[in-house]
């Protein structure tokens, strides 16, 4: 069945049928071959992460011990703000993981096969200020089914940025490479806030009112996130450096003890806000990647389905350590075509699909971390003022 | 302090630890140290294993934190993961309760094409930790009433028995006892030799064993359970309270004699449901059952079920409707279910079930 409006691709239908086919032949071995091997990764990821974590957090508070008014020969604040930091960055390492090799992974469904009840995407709960249910609502739904449709997909510009030149210039978008650093580092709170139903607000589709027990739900994650990082953790510490401040005053106050800790902590999940933010943006918006219409997506096949997700997507390229710092969302292309084969097996397919797509003459938008960032930044700023340029009008490798 | 209200401070403890470690629980770090130790799931650890005959093992586990201790005759469920994925099969327990070490049995005997019993058998190695639940089940004997008991098994039927009789063994107090246990050969008797050894040694235990194959795989049904059998072993089994386990066809003949002498009351047996539904070669759509919903309509081989649903006036999750989102998974609650991408027959109880990409495939029932 055609479009309303053709795909930028010079391919018949009958071709893009075929590829179809063929992109799905590799899904349907992958997800075949699925066995203990895969089980073992996941669990082996999981047990890094929480040893991880939770060794982060020891060495934060095991800086406390360096403070200078320490009696002993290696207090002192070089020392103390350098175990600050190795602790606080290996916490924001273990939330990197639990985030995009864990957490999105996990709620895209693609452990659900192993049948593991602590392992389901309908009971996970990540470590993200945005309740797992919600975004897994805006996410898998609307974003892997809508991909770069415009009105559609709200992750094209994510309401406030303009990052096509399909979406037409007007002066709210002069201020975008502001919110592009803002979103950076307060990106998870941004994803919380990443709603339908408070879009609908703003645009007087829907009242408060009814949004509220959503908000609600929310507005609890949101509590339940800065309690741990923010009152828990740092206060444990306060409690403890109370009574040690009335024998060695010269250890400092508890307050100070309860801001350090607050502070690493703070460090972990800025690290974890901006390589996320990286990561995710390089896979919709860098040079290359195709934007599309609703009539070119009106009455899809799957063979165009397929398509649309290759030309929206782009990869990035690295080594295996990044690839799982990246939740292998490093192989977008791959996770856009099979969001719910398990990421491990995104580097194996990938050269599978690389191969389809050279064979149909199909562009296959991969590149280092600093181009493809690069290049979004630079759109980023390009696009802050009317015009830009599209991608060529038909996609050929 | 009483242990209410040690629960309730321990409670309060981690309420307060869990704090911590959202969003998941301290247990989850406890995990880490010692997987017996966690309070959010419970586990167990395999600590031995012991072949009971050429097919069928005893497979010793001791368990975590929250482990309740079992009556004689009930069973427990065990989690087992088999080329990565997770099943559920539930098992009796075959040790005695008195046991001191904080460990039970569970004996498996492999079935015909049975891949998990085949695993539990082969494969699985003293140091794994697996998945339990707690001990469960209304097959064991009554505490209070000096009963006599017959105990009719047959193969690995043996396992409540054996529990039973261990834990009236270790409490000094066998009652007057008969016995009729049935198996293919003399060495294919699981705990054969203990049996044989209670038999001679308790003065109110009679055993008898029926090696069904002796007279030749021909002839074996002639020594399968009947009347006129019951009363040549055991002449006063009217008189006495009979716990059977076995294949379904001898306890159904047992339910026939039972139930013609006006006994049975007198009668208990356990019975394991197969974990796997049949599925008739010709199944082509069936009576979809959404049992939240208490709904049950007709279907098709062909219309996805997240369809039926709708059609049948219900509103159940969605998303994509093309199987790449997974908000419509629910749980198939029995029957089976055919993917329609790949056309694989789903027909484990508890399997997760795509709503908008698989059909009914006979009648089945799902958790809507």
């Amino acid at each position: 069945m055609a479009t309303a409006k053709p795909l930028p691709v010079d391919l018949t239908e009958q071709q893009i049928d075929e590829f179809g086919r063929e992109i799905e032949a590799i899904y349907d071995e992958a997800i075949e071959s699925r066995g203990e091997r895969d089980r073992q990764y996941i669990l082996k990821v999981i047990r890094a992460q929480r040893t991880m974590a939770l060794a982060g957090r020891i060495i934060i508070y095991a800086a406390l011990l360096f403070l200078p008014g320490w009696p002993h020969l290696l207090a002192g604040w070089p020392a103390t703000i350098t175990l600050l930091l190795l602790g606080g960055s290996m916490l924001g390492i273990a939330k990197i993981i639990e985030n995009m090799e864990l957490g999105h992974n996990i709620l895209h469904a693609q452990w659900d096969w192993m049948n593991d009840s602590e392992i389901q995407s309908n009971t996970w709960e990540w470590d993200n200020m945005s309740p797992s249910d919600r975004w897994m609502h805006s996410h898998n739904v609307v974003h892997h089914t809508w991909t770069n449709v415009m009105e559609k997909d709200l992750d094209v510009g994510y309401g406030i940025m303009r990052v096509t030149p399909l979406q037409e210039w007007s002066p709210k978008f002069l201020p975008q490479p502001l919110y592009f650093i803002l979103l950076m580092l307060l990106f998870q709170q941004g994803v919380a806030l990443h709603e339908q139903g408070l879009i609908d607000v703003i645009e007087r589709k829907k009242k408060p009112a009814e949004i509220a027990p959503v908000m609600k739900r929310i507005g609890m994650k949101i509590f339940r996130q800065i309690r741990k990082d923010y009152i828990m953790w740092p206060l444990a510490a306060a409690i403890v450096a109370w009574p040690v401040s009335y024998f060695i005053p010269e250890v400092g106050s508890p307050l100070m003890v309860f801001g350090l800790v607050a502070a690493a902590n703070m460090l972990a999940n800025a690290m974890r806000n901006i390589w996320a933010f990286m990561i995710i943006f390089c896979g919709h918006f860098p040079d290359g990647v195709y934007t599309f219409t609703p009539d070119q997506v009106e009455g899809e096949s799957k063979g165009q389905w397929y398509l649309r997700q290759l030309l929206g997507s782009a990869n990035i390229t690295g080594g295996r350590l990044f690839h799982i710092l990246s939740g292998n969302l490093s192989h977008q292309i791959e996770h856009h075509l099979f969001p719910d084969l398990c990421s491990n097996r995104y580097p194996e397919v990938s050269p599978r699909v690389r191969a389809v797509a050279a064979r149909y003459g199909l562009p296959y938008n991969r590149a280092s971390l600093w181009r493809q960032f690069g290049t979004t930044w630079k759109n980023n700023l390009r696009l802050t003022f009317p015009g830009g340029k599209l991608p060529p009008e038909v996609a050929r490798a | 302090m009483s242990a209410d209200m040690q629960t309730g401070l321990r409670g309060a403890v981690t309420k307060i630890t869990d704090m911590f470690a959202y969003p998941l629980r301290t247990s989850h770090y406890v995990e880490l140290v010692n997987p017996l130790w966690s309070t959010h799931k419970m586990q167990a650890k395999v600590v031995d294993v012991w072949d009971e005959t050429k097919d069928s093992r005893t497979i010793t586990l001791k368990a975590g934190f929250n482990w309740r201790n079992h009556r004689a005759g009930q069973h427990v469920r065990v989690g087992i993961p088999v080329d990565g994925k997770h099943y559920t099969r539930t098992y009796t327990i075959s040790s005695a309760p008195e046991r001191e070490d904080g460990c039970f049995t569970i004996t498996v005997k492999v079935l015909d094409g049975g891949r998990l019993s085949r695993h539990i058998v082969r494969n699985l190695k003293v140091g794994e930790h697996i998945p339990v639940g707690l001990p469960q089940g209304d097959f064991y004997l009554p505490d209070a009433s000096p009963i006599q008991p017959l105990f009719i098994t047959a193969g690995s039927g043996i396992t409540p028995a054996m529990s039973m009789l261990r834990s009236l063994v270790a409490q000094e107090r066998m009652p007057s006892t008969v016995h009729i246990h049935y198996a293919p050969h003399e060495f294919d008797v699981i705990f054969g030799a203990e049996l044989r050894k209670l038999d001679s040694q308790q003065r109110y235990y009679h055993l008898h064993e029926v090696h069904t194959r002796a007279l030749g795989d021909n002839n074996s049904c002639q020594s399968h359970f009947s009347l006129e059998q019951l009363e040549k072993l055991c002449p006063d089994w009217r008189e006495r309270d009979c716990y059977a386990c076995g294949p379904s066809s001898m306890l159904s003949s047992l339910e026939d004699v039972f139930e013609q002498a006006g006994l049975s009351r007198k009668l208990h047996t356990e019975r394991f449901l197969a974990e796997f539904a049949e599925v008739p070669d010709d199944a082509v759509g069936g009576k979809v059952r959404f049992c939240a919903s208490e709904l049950e309509v007709d279907a098709d081989s062909e219309t996805n079920l997240l369809r039926v649903a709708e059609d049948a006036g219900m509103n159940p999750p969605h998303g994509c409707r093309m199987g790449i989102c997974h908000t419509c998974n629910t749980t198939l609650k029995s029957g089976a279910v055919r993917d329609l991408r790949t056309g694989k027959l789903i027909n484990e109880t508890g399997a997760i079930v795509q709503t908008c990409v698989c059909a009914a495939a006979g009648d089945c029932e799902l958790d809507l």
